[in-house]
């Protein structure tokens, strides 16, 4: 079946899931949803202890057993140790069928390929896959149907029973012996324990896993204690040098700044740019460099942001710092700056990721941005994004929080160089579709900049502004004329893969690589 | 042979650019270089001397450069590879070729001898490709004026300032005390020659103040342009080569006040109260070109 | 022309390609290790097949390690490699055999 983003869904996929096909950004809204309560192990002894020795004796006390789901964080980004801890032990325990329910995962979880291999784990459902993980995905190594969801599909996935999580395990930076977790003041901080609420709401058992064991109550906590179940001690759940980097030294790369001042310009144009407007920023440089030329332009005009959304780096806290920024809220810290301005900043607040993108709430967060600056892999002629597939087929991205705060946001801006190496990124057809293209309203490129033709009032509003506009097939034809037209990618016949839209249906799916053949 | 119409182009940024490396030559006018200086010389290893001609040939061939110039700077006169770096450049058909190392007028008519030669063999339009003399000695520079004059296709000189501060027996200090005589003697041979004068290139990235002082310096001297390293430089000298807009208003009603009082035989006249005559129009035109290079000027001249 | 010794051109930098020549088995066999195989493969293949022509190499061992080199760089270092492989530097037939 056809969806709305004209991408053919076989029939034996939408029976295997049980899902329905991709109907429109805002098909559900309004929606009334069953939330699914999980099973409580009540604790009304006083003997006020909830540790454990060991992962193994835990996985034994939570009943680990073939088929069951396992829900993991990924605040500790490359620095993660928790979720390869937790899976070694469940190799060694002889477990299979596991389903890893992880908020993402990447390069630093390679050492679990081998149990993808053996058949420990059969599924995977994650924002996106890096890294080796990637490959064995899109080499079939994966038994069941690997499934891509953004972070705030992650959270409607959990609470609406789809996703049901068995055993949440919860690196906690600190925690005390009854299960209070904070995400500071660790030995590897990670600012926010965002992706977690949700598991901890909504898995039947609850562990945390911490290597800094403080004293009761450890407060404030981001999670607390009526919702863990044990506290495991190890020696360390996270490598602080990979968790958060120093922040990122600004670009000097001139097609980056260049991109980053149209992007400016272009903000700066629109009547959403006013008194109290809001904002969302990737980490990539040309992202970052156009949160810092518009804090000059901020200034200038005397504008304020109400508030920031993150994924938050230096660049956004600085504007808090400086009072161009009212309020932060929070759900991922990308570098040390970040984390240490949650503890120093009262304006710069945790919040979950429920609170942040679930569609299937009362209003998330992203509902009330004004701005969301993004990057993309590939976008097509209709303004899909592309954020996960890589141009050799491969498996190698994360949604993140790219289709939520696209659907959310009023203006919706992906910046993207017109081609990288030989591939161009402006192309008739995204490989796979991740984002929408009724999501994204702006395309900025090293060569121009192309506005959803569905958005006439920005057309109208920045046509004065000077930028170079031109149409996305301009733009595309652009790319074309310097790297030639594209083949598409060949895969094999397996579908490995969905991308599962925000609202549960599925956008695209995800095959089988295939080798490079030549033609005849 | 008519004179190139391109031979006063406006030239504020020169870009030094590997012409063996196809990541630097895929597309560098998006940072909207006047001129594109693609290198065969120093920036080229000895070991690819050879290879670098079919990417340079290729490149001049089959990349839109969307209205940049390409200049090429050839080996060396001293080396035995000039003559088919001349060849490839013409026969691919570059804009101008950049002498390095010129010392006199006869290493420029040798190497126009050679572009007379190639632009016959592989039917250029005889005249189409411009030169200009990098001067890098002593000796160079003392011989400015007959390098300018030495042949119809010279758009001008250029400084090199490293190896010209090493024949002095100094070094680039930063402050441009050692290259302050040569930059004089140059614009002042340039303009008495009537080609164009372009500085030597500030290698220093992290110091972009002492660069912005570097290029207001030469721009008040009198200089074309600046020879650029980084495309981060481009957008610094482009602002300095901007006109203010009184300066854009004063200019336009030079030019229309000339344009006027000479079709009515008056040689002397008043623009805003100041004494005008006929000296002014060449610059007030070139005002009027850098506002419009700069996007800045929305007026009909 | 007829390659005589093995050669090789390009570099394997990002937009660049490494072109491999060696005296061939009485035709071209040609070789690719490309990232973007998927999407430039078959035009790689064509762009090399027409640069051996015009070149008038037909007995060759052609191996290219292509880091997303377009066709100017690909063509460029084709002829880089011949002209390496017979040693010729001067006198080159710009606009001719290489075109």
């Amino acid at each position: 079946m056809i969806n709305a983003v004209g991408r053919e869904i076989p029939e034996e996929i939408l029976k295997l899931t049980g899902k329905e096909v991709f109907q429109g950004t805002h098909h559900f809204d309004g929606k009334i949803v069953q939330k699914s309560g999980p099973k409580t192990r009540v604790v009304i002894n006083s003997n006020g202890s909830k540790l454990v020795d060991s992962i193994h004796d835990v996985l034994v006390k939570c009943g680990l057993k073939d088929g069951m789901t396992l829900g993991f964080h990924h605040h500790f980004r490359n620095g993660d140790k928790v979720l390869n801890l937790v899976v070694e032990e469940c190799h060694k325990m002889g477990v299979r069928n596991l389903t890893i329910a992880a908020s993402s995962l990447g390069g630093q979880n390679d050492p679990i390929v081998p149990y993808i291999e053996d058949g420990t784990i059969t599924n995977i459902q994650s924002s996106g896959v890096r890294g080796g993980i990637g490959k064995a995905i899109s080499e079939g190594k994966l038994k069941g149907l690997a499934i891509m969801r953004s972070h705030g599909a992650r959270v409607r996935a959990i609470e609406t029973g789809e996703t049901k999580i068995d055993i949440a395990f919860i690196g906690a930076p600190t925690a005390d012996e009854y299960g209070n977790l904070g995400a500071n003041g660790g030995k590897a901080d990670c600012g926010v324990l965002s992706y977690s609420a949700v598991d901890a709401q909504f898995a039947d058992y609850v562990v945390a896993v911490t290597d800094n064991l403080v004293p009761y109550p450890n407060l404030p906590a981001q999670i607390t204690q009526t919702y863990v179940d044990y506290v495991v001690v190890v020696d360390e759940i996270g490598d602080p040098k990979k968790i958060a980097t120093g922040a990122a030294k600004p670009t000097t790369d001139q097609r980056k700044l260049l991109m980053a001042q149209y992007c400016t310009d272009f903000v700066t144009a629109t009547p959403y740019f006013k008194e109290g407007f809001s904002y969302q920023t990737g980490v990539g440089g040309a992202s970052i460099a156009s949160t810092i030329s518009l804090a000059k332009v901020m200034k200038e005009r005397n504008i304020h942001m109400s508030f920031g959304v993150g994924g938050l780096t230096k660049p956004m806290c600085d504007l808090l710092d400086e009072g161009l920024c009212r309020t932060l809220v929070d759900t991922q810290d990308f570098d040390e700056d970040a984390i240490k301005n949650i503890s120093t900043n009262p304006r710069h607040f945790y919040i979950t990721a429920g609170e942040y993108a679930n569609p299937f709430n009362k209003g998330a967060y992203v509902n009330k941005l004004d701005f969301v600056i993004l990057a993309s892999l590939e976008v097509d002629v209709h303004f899909n994004c592309n954020v996960v597939v890589g141009s050799d087929g491969y498996v190698t991205g994360a949604q993140g929080g790219h289709p939520d705060t696209a659907a959310g946001a009023k203006c919706t801006i992906v910046i993207a160089p017109i081609m990288q190496g030989r591939i161009p990124t402006i192309c008739t057809d995204v490989t796979t579709v991740t984002t929408p293209g009724e999501d994204v309203d702006v395309v900025i490129t090293d060569y121009g900049i192309a506005i959803n033709p569905k958005r006439q009032d920005l057309i109208e509003a920045t046509k004065d502004s000077g930028l170079p506009f031109k149409t996305i097939e301009e733009l595309r034809d652009i790319a074309y004329s310097i790297t030639g037209e594209p083949e598409k990618v060949q895969f094999g016949d397996r579908i490995v893969g969905i991308i599962e839209a925000r609202d549960g249906t599925i956008m695209d799916v995800v095959r089988e690589i295939k080798p490079f053949e030549f033609k005849d | 042979m008519t004179e190139n119409p391109n031979k006063k182009r406006l030239r504020r940024s020169m870009m030094f650019l590997n012409a063996q490396k196809p990541s630097l030559i895929k597309d560098p006018y998006i940072y909207k270089i006047d001129s594109l200086m693609l290198d065969l010389e120093d920036a080229v290893a000895v070991t690819a001397k050879d290879t670098a001609r079919f990417s340079l040939y290729h490149a001049l061939k089959t990349i839109d450069y969307r209205g940049a110039e390409r200049v090429v700077r050839i080996n060396g006169l001293d080396t035995d590879l000039w003559e088919e770096d001349i060849r490839c450049s013409v026969a691919g058909g570059a804009d101008v070729i950049r002498i390095p190392k010129t010392e006199n007028a006869d290493m420029v008519r040798a190497v126009e001898e050679k572009v007379v030669q190639a632009e016959e063999e592989f039917n250029r339009e005889p005249g189409s490709t411009l030169i200009m003399a990098a001067l890098e000695s002593a000796k160079g520079v003392m011989n400015a004026y007959e390098v300018c004059m030495a042949s119809d296709r010279m758009i001008g000189i250029a400084l090199s300032g490293g190896d010209y501060t090493k024949d002095l027996q100094t070094k680039i200090t930063g402050t441009g005390v050692e290259l302050m005589g040569a930059r004089q003697h140059m614009i002042i041979a340039a303009r008495a020659a009537g080609v164009q004068c372009f500085d030597t290139v500030w290698t220093n990235l992290d110091d972009m103040e002492g660069f912005r002082k570097d290029v207001q310096t030469i721009h008040d001297m009198g200089f074309d342009g600046k020879s650029c390293i980084n495309p981060r430089q481009i957008d610094i000298v482009h602002k300095i080569f901007t006109p203010t807009q009184k300066e854009i208003i004063f200019s336009e009603k030079v030019i229309r006040e000339i344009d006027d009082k000479k079709a009515k035989g008056i040689g002397v006249f008043t623009v805003d109260g100041k004494m005008i005559d006929i000296a002014f129009y060449d610059g007030a035109k070139r005002n009027i070109m850098l506002a419009k290079a700069a996007g800045v000027y929305k007026g009909d001249l | 022309m007829e390659i005589k010794k093995p050669a090789v051109a390009g570099t394997m930098e990002s937009s660049d390609c490494q072109v491999t020549v060696e005296p061939g088995n009485g035709s071209v066999e040609f070789s690719l290790d490309s990232a973007v195989a998927h999407q430039f493969g078959n035009q790689i293949r064509k762009v090399t097949f027409e640069t051996l022509k015009n070149l008038g190499v037909d007995n060759v061992k052609i191996s290219i390690v292509d880091k997303g080199a377009l066709d100017c760089t690909i063509k460029a270092r084709i002829e880089g490699a011949v002209f390496r492989s017979v040693g010729q530097d001067k006198n080159l037939p710009w606009g001719g055999a290489i075109r």
